[in-house]
């Protein structure tokens, strides 16, 4: 028999790309007598792409555990009836004949450079909380939740407690479930960490061969990684597809190791994780303030009849007119929400004929992040939307309004997130959030409660200028 | 243990979404079908329609035909090395943005399922065409262990078809590199293994794309020198 971590010489660079990871061979760009030879020797572990136990197939990539996202076909590979995840056959094809390669062998460690962090801003005394509460669970291998509203300054609550993993000697990772998060998060974050790797993580990016102290990856991407992270920071846990999707959250627990510490970062915890807390289940620190120390504007409800019948007859609901109306010729920048593309595209023209300039944007938009510079610089006065712009727009000034808040795309997460679009910068920290509604909806009642509590919160824990 | 999965709507195979509204219609059979796939998918293909050429199925337009036939195959049915073997390519789709895109998935990502999006279609298709056996353009060696299928196989057998294997490639190089001249005046592109699979038999040849014609013309040759007696096409898009 061969016992594992014997005397035999490896190669670093195998060590390097494999650690943590869980890759195919056409992953691996080493030539496969290298990695033949250190599977003989016990420094890299083989396991099957796809698993069938009592009759149930399961991917060791992802974890996929739906039936009906496997496919059987006549494989060429292996001569036989071959069964395929199609969970994540967007990474590749792992199936019944397919192998993924591991590194069992010495561990990886990473040379840590005598000063990691270069950030010295200032935390407000809501983030400070926070911040401490972060290197507590880096330091005692726990989990918690930072539910910290729009406009807190989450990312800079990360940074001391990232600093103190990495020079520690752990290997950390902040995981996000969009790709347009990690293309604004990563460049923060080297600079904040300028004098080590990081590697941005997600479909197609550069750095996918990047070994790194500290990885900003979408949660897809850590279907690669297994038992490899002492930290795992979830950014928007709640986004969408995370808090859907089963085997993505089960990919996260496969990426880190089993002793490790997780934080999960959001404004909007799901009712779970928020009942987990309440019940003493989940740790968590709030930040009910925004960085500026103003309140956080309050929705206005307001009945705008049955809208979806005005929009039938080519009408936009009075009500509605007149907000629309009234920013326009204040020269105020607005943002419609709009429950589905559909309703979107048929009011578009109905919007026009009150302002020719008004665009609209959707998920599949191409022109996504150009409609909304131009909103930005003032180029065009305002957009129609879907729930797409709910997070991660900041613009100066805006005004928002819901159309039709009470349909069930608009959950209490959701709104508070739209709504957390108005008054974030500290030059204009008011503004207008109304949801129009025939009939209010239980999820609306949450989001404006919600919202209430946490400027309450922060009026009593003195985070607040009056 | 009992599969509750079978009880859940059934999942679109382009977008992983529950499908609510069905899309079925009478086929020739007159059978109800239905594809695996949502209507909102669906809808993104864009079929072909209109006065289509008679060998190519592609849509006539004023400037660009001759009688009944486009310009391409007029001009291939002029050429005498080329006149008479291909007597028909059958082709459902346009070959559009979104086409191309669930091709790709199909092919490369390496999608086998995706097959199935489009077998009712091929079923009904094949219903229409005179043929004694079905046989799939073959890949290169190298192609079939990097995919692990031959795609206008994998149409083929969802479909319900049994292939024959009568051709083998004989050059390998990317298509796609050469021009249109180059494509038509390569000597040879296939080969016959066992002429007894073809001979006096009427051919129907599966693949995933019409292009310019020239792979099945190729195809169609060789079948026909090998004595088969007529070659039908049907490819998914073009
Ligand atoms: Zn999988
Ligand atoms: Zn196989
Ligand atoms: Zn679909
Ligand atoms: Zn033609």
């Amino acid at each position: 028999m061969i016992s594992p971590h014997t005397t035999t010489p490896y190669s670093p660079h195998l060590q390097y790309h494999l650690s943590g990871r869980l890759l195919l061979a056409a992953e691996i760009p080493f030539p496969s007598e290298l990695l033949t030879e250190h599977m003989q020797a016990g420094y890299v572990a083989a396991k099957v792409g796809v698993i069938r136990e009592n009759g149930k197939y399961q991917c060791s990539r992802c974890s996929n555990r739906n039936q009906q996202l496997f496919y059987t076909f006549p494989c060429s590979l292996c001569q036989k009836n071959c069964t395929y995840c199609r969970s994540c056959i967007m990474m590749g094809r792992v199936s019944e004949c397919t192998e993924l390669y591991s590194w069992t062998g010495p561990e990886l460690h990473f040379s840590i450079p005598p000063q990691v962090m270069a950030w010295d801003g200032t935390l407000s005394d809501g983030q400070k909380t926070a911040s401490d509460r972060v290197i507590a669970a880096v330091e005692q291998n726990e989990e918690v939740l930072v539910w910290a509203v729009c406009g807190a300054g989450k990312t800079e609550v990360l940074f001391k407690g990232i600093d103190t993993a990495i020079s520690n000697g752990k290997r950390v990772c902040i995981c996000t479930p969009r790709t347009d998060v990690v293309l604004e998060l990563a460049p923060r974050i080297r600079q904040a960490f300028p004098n080590m790797d990081v590697a941005a993580l997600y479909g197609g990016s550069e750095d996918r061969h990047l070994a790194a102290p500290l990885t900003v990856s979408t949660t897809h991407q850590l279907y690669r990684f297994a038992n490899a992270f002492d930290t795992i920071i979830i950014d928007e846990v709640d986004a969408f597809p995370y808090s859907m999707d089963i085997s993505l959250q089960q990919a996260v627990q496969k990426a880190k190791k089993q002793t490790s510490s997780t934080i999960y970062l959001t404004a909007t915890p799901s009712r779970q994780m928020q009942n987990a807390y309440r019940k003493g289940k989940l740790q968590a620190v709030t930040i009910p303030a925004r960085y500026h120390r103003k309140l956080i504007p309050v929705p206005t409800m307001k009945w705008s009849g049955n809208w979806q019948k005005q929009f039938q007859k080519k009408k936009i609901p009075l009500q509605i007119q007149s907000w629309v109306h009234d920013r326009i010729e204040r020269n105020i920048p607005i943002l419609l929400f709009f429950p589905s593309i559909k309703v979107m595209k048929a009011c578009l023209p109905l919007f026009q004929n009150i302002e020719p300039h008004l665009l609209a944007v959707h998920s599949e938009d191409p022109e996504r992040k150009e409609k909304v510079t131009l909103l930005r610089n003032r180029e065009v006065p305002g957009l129609l939307t879907t729930t797409i712009l709910e997070r991660g727009v900041t613009i100066p000034r805006l005004d928002v309004a819901v159309i039709g808040a009470e349909h069930q795309v608009f959950s209490e997460s959701a709104l508070v997130q739209i709504a957390g679009r108005v008054g974030r910068s500290a030059d204009h920290p008011t503004g207008n959030i109304t949801f129009f509604h025939y009939g209010k909806s239980e999820e609306m009642v949450k989001a404006v409660w919600h919202i209430e509590n946490m400027n309450r919160e922060a009026s009593k824990r003195g985070l607040l200028d009056v | 243990m009992f599969d509750w999965s079978i009880l859940k709507p059934r999942l679109c195979l382009l977008c992983d979404q529950e499908i609510n509204q069905k899309i079925s219609w009478m086929s020739l059979l007159m059978q109800e079908q239905e594809t695996p796939v949502c209507a909102d998918c669906f809808t993104k293909f864009d079929p072909l329609r209109g006065e289509l050429c008679q060998i190519c199925s592609r849509v006539l337009s004023a400037e660009f035909r001759r009688g009944s036939l486009c310009l391409d195959c007029h001009r291939w049915e002029q050429d005498p090395d080329w006149q008479g073997f291909l007597t028909e390519n059958r082709s459902l789709f346009h070959y559009n943005d979104y086409m191309k895109e669930t091709i790709a998935k199909f092919k490369y990502r390496g999608d086998y399922a995706i097959a199935e999006v489009f077998s009712p279609l091929i079923k009904d298709a094949l219903l229409t065409l005179a043929f004694d056996s079905v046989a799939v353009i073959p890949l290169s060696r190298e192609r079939l262990l990097e995919r692990g299928f031959n795609q206008a196989e994998a149409l083929a057998i969802t479909a319900g078809q049994t292939c024959i294997y009568p051709l083998a490639r004989i050059h390998t190089e990317k298509q796609s590199k050469k021009s249109r001249r180059d494509r038509i005046n390569l000597p040879q592109v296939f080969q016959i293994t066992d002429p007894e699979l073809v001979a006096g038999k009427k051919i129907l040849l599966i693949d995933d794309i019409y292009t310019t014609g020239s792979t099945l013309r190729h195809a169609a040759k060789a079948l026909k020198l090998a004595g088969a007696t007529e070659i039908r096409s049907l490819t998914l898009a073009r």
